[in-house]
C-alpha cells in the first residue's frame, strides 16, 4: 500500500514507523505539513495517491485541520478528525470518557477566575489546574493552597492565551507514585508501561523511569472503552491506579509517542502499528 | 560529517538520515533539522510551537 506520513519533524517515533513501512515494501510518501496546501475540493497530488495517511503532526492545530482535510478528500486518515478533535481538548476528552461511563477524575470547567476559585475551594487542596490544550505536562499546576490558587489564576487570566481562560480543574489523584501509559490500536493494547517519578508529573518527557506493565482484565476493558469513547484509532491511554476502586482514566492522546514504550518493553510498537494499518486499510478502502 | 549551523562543530549523521529528521548537535546541543541528504544540509530546527501534540 501507499502510506502518506504527515509530519513536520521526523523524531525517533516517525523514523521507526518509516523504517518499518519501508522494510515491508510499502510505498511511503513523506508529506511535510509545512509545505502542503489544502484546497477545499481537490487534494494535493501526493496525498490523493495514498491508501492511508498517518497523521504525525505534533502541533495540535495542524493535526486538527490536516486530518479534516484529508478525511474530506476521501483518503483514510489515522487518526480521524473526530478522534483528533476530542483528544486535542482536555474538556472534550473528559466529557467523552465520562459519557461513556469510563472512570475519570472529578473535573470541572469554568470561564472566569472567580468561578474557578470556587471550584478549587470546593475540591480542596491539592488539586490540579490544567490548560485545555497542551502537552507533556506543560503549564499544569498542582495547587496546594488558596494563596497559590489566587496567584496562578491571576497569572493565567493576565498572561494567558484565550485557551487559558478556560479553567479546567481536576481532583488530585493519590496514586502509588506511578501512572500507566498504554498504546492501543482501536482499543487493543499494543504495549503498556508504568512511569514512576518523584515529581507529581510522571511524564516520560520529564525524566520519569519506565517499566513494562501487565494489564489486568479491568484495565483491558477500560482501554477498550476509552478508545471507543473518543472514536478509536492509534491512541495513548493514560490510566492511574486508585487503590481499592481500581483505575481512573485521565486522558486519551491522539498523537501518541511510543519510543519510550518500545524502549521499556519487548514490544516492537512500530511493527505492531504497521500490522494494524495493514489490516485496517483494505477494510476501509472496501467499506 | 557536516558543520553545525549553530556552532560550526562537526556533526556526524547516520547513513539513513532523511529530510525532516531532527538531530542534536553533539557540541552545542542545538536541535538541527536535516533539510537535504545529498549532500547533507542542516538547519537549526524550528522552535517548538505552543500547541504541540500529545
Ligand atoms: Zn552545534
Amino acid at each position: 500500500m501507499r502510506v502518506g506520513v504527515l509530519y513536520s519533524r521526523i523524531r525517533r517515533d516517525e523514523k521507526l514507523l518509516l523504517n518499518e513501512l519501508r522494510s515491508r515494501d510499502h510505498e511511503v510518501a513523506k508529506l511535510d505539513v509545512r509545505k502542503l496546501r489544502f484546497a477545499l475540493d481537490e487534494p494535493p497530488a501526493e496525498l490523493a495517491e495514498c491508501d492511508v495517511v498517518l497523521d504525525r503532526c505534533l502541533a495540535t492545530s495542524r493535526s486538527l485541520y490536516a486530518s479534516q482535510f484529508v478525511d474530506s478528500y476521501g483518503v483514510p486518515v489515522v487518526n480521524g478528525p473526530e478522534t483528533a478533535e476530542v483528544c486535542a481538548d482536555k474538556a472534550k476528552n473528559s466529557l467523552a470518557l465520562s459519557n461513556a461511563g469510563v472512570p475519570t477524575p472529578r473535573t470541572e470547567v469554568a470561564f472566569t477566575k472567580e468561578t474557578a476559585m470556587e471550584i478549587i475551594e470546593d475540591f480542596g487542596y491539592p488539586c490540579v489546574l490544567k490548560p485545555v490544550v497542551g502537552s507533556w505536562g506543560r503549564l499544569m499546576a498542582k495547587i496546594d493552597s488558596r494563596s497559590a490558587a489566587e496567584a496562578i489564576l491571576e497569572h493565567k487570566a493576565t498572561l494567558g492565551h484565550y485557551e487559558h481562560k478556560v479553567f479546567y480543574v481536576q481532583e488530585f489523584v493519590e496514586k502509588p507514585g506511578r501512572d500507566i501509559r498504554v498504546v492501543a490500536t482501536d482499543g487493543e493494547p499494543v504495549a503498556a508501561m508504568t512511569r514512576t517519578s518523584d515529581h507529581w508529573l510522571t511524564n516520560a518527557a520529564k525524566g520519569a523511569t519506565a517499566e513494562p506493565f501487565e494489564l489486568d482484565d479491568e484495565a483491558l476493558d477500560l482501554v477498550e472503552r476509552a478508545s471507543e469513547a473518543v472514536g478509536g484509532g492509534l491512541l495513548g491511554v493514560d490510566l492511574m491506579e486508585t487503590g481499592e476502586s481500581g483505575y481512573t482514566v485521565h486522558e486519551v492522546n491522539h498523537t501518541v509517542e511510543f519510543k519510550a514504550l518500545s524502549d521499556a518493553t519487548d514490544v516492537d510498537v512500530a511493527a505492531r502499528v504497521v500490522d494494524w494499518l495493514e489490516t485496517k486499510v483494505p477494510a476501509e478502502v472496501s467499506a | 560529517m557536516v558543520d553545525c549551523p549553530e556552532c560550526g562543530g562537526s556533526v556526524t549523521l547516520h547513513d539513513d538520515a532523511e529530510t525532516g529528521e531532527i538531530i542534536d548537535c553533539g557540541t552545542c546541543g542545538a536541535e538541527l533539522e536535516v533539510i537535504g541528504t545529498d549532500p547533507v544540509e542542516l538547519e537549526t530546527a524550528p522552535e517548538l510551537e505552543e500547541d504541540w501534540g500529545e
